[in-house]
């Protein structure tokens, strides 16, 4: 079992959040990250922005128009 | 993440759908119709667009609910049809869309190679200069301009990794719904959304280094 570079740790980042590595390469992960802090803080830095992403204000809804002529459709449904 | 209105479970959702409620309609309309625009817009070019394609999805359930066979979540079903609308947009306005990966978007780097040591460096592979630490989110005063530096960085994806970082990370959506939705592999979706977090993080790394460098902070060697 050889030791992970960072370089090759920044591209399993998404595949390690997502639980997707096998064992071993997930462990090498785990043990890596333990010993460089260039490397926990930018997995931090993915987590962060995946929490930025997850706290954008909600989008617009439908203008009233719109959703009044869904609702129309829905009462009389073709056929 | 944000948490949906509470809704009926969708076995209660579809039988009051088919027996023409059109409470439960406006229930799932209020519900979705907002992640649906969000998730249209990653696909088509504008916000008239999108909308247009919302609605579009919603006449096609309307039309469809009595083919819904339950085999994934009512909401996925829902939005495997506005995506599908969306593609159909999008291909009308002149551009092929496809879930697929593209040539180098699996298997280049998603990190500039000169932030890590060469070959001739003492630490091959290694960072070179650790990545600088962002503030801290309760630190940071100016949430409002770190969204907005969020929405521009995603306006810059392709669509194929826009609408799976707006499924995974805007929606909340796990790997398998977000293949369901995509009739894609889990694999394929991941090698998108790597790409794309990977984009915004480095859009973000650039907005922190460039306002914390008028404080004196050292940004790199």
């Amino acid at each position: 079992m050889t030791d992970l570079n960072c370089d090759e740790l920044v591209e399993l980042v998404t595949d390690y959040l997502d639980g997707a590595l096998d064992d071993e390469t997930g462990h090498r992960v785990a043990d890596h990250l333990a010993g460089c802090d260039g490397c926990t803080t930018y997995v931090d830095q993915v987590r962060q922005t995946i929490a930025t992403l997850g706290s954008s204000p909600p989008d617009v809804e439908l203008t009233d128009e719109a959703r009044n002529a869904l609702l129309a459709a829905f009462r009389r449904p073709p056929g | 993440m944000r948490e949906p209105p509470e809704l009926p479970p969708d076995g209660e959702l579809v039988a009051r759908l088919r027996s023409s409620d059109d409470a439960a309609f406006a229930l799932v309309l209020d519900a979705w119709s907002g992640g649906m625009a969000r998730v249209a817009r990653s696909i088509v070019s504008t916000h008239a667009s999108a909308d247009e394609v919302v609605q579009d999805a919603w006449l096609a359930v309307v039309q469809g609910i009595g083919r819904f066979e339950g085999r994934s979540s009512l909401k996925t079903w829902v939005y495997r049809i506005l995506v599908n609308a969306a593609k159909r947009r999008a291909l009308r306005e002149g551009r092929q869309v496809s879930w697929s990966p593209v040539a180098g978007e699996d298997d280049t780097p998603t990190v500039d190679p000169a932030r890590f040591g060469g070959p001739g460096d003492r630490f091959p592979g290694h960072w070179l200069a650790f990545p600088a630490p962002w503030p801290s989110p309760e630190q940071d005063m100016l949430a409002g301009e770190v969204q907005a530096q969020v929405e521009a960085a995603l306006a810059e994806l392709p669509a194929r990794q826009r609408v799976v970082i707006t499924l995974r990370d805007v929606e909340g959506y796990g790997a398998d719904e977000v293949s369901s939705i995509l009739e894609t592999s889990a694999a394929n979706q991941r090698v998108l959304l790597h790409r794309a977090r990977a984009f915004v993080r480095g859009k973000l790394d650039e907005y922190f280094a460039a306002s914390t460098s008028d404080a004196g902070t050292e940004v790199s060697p």
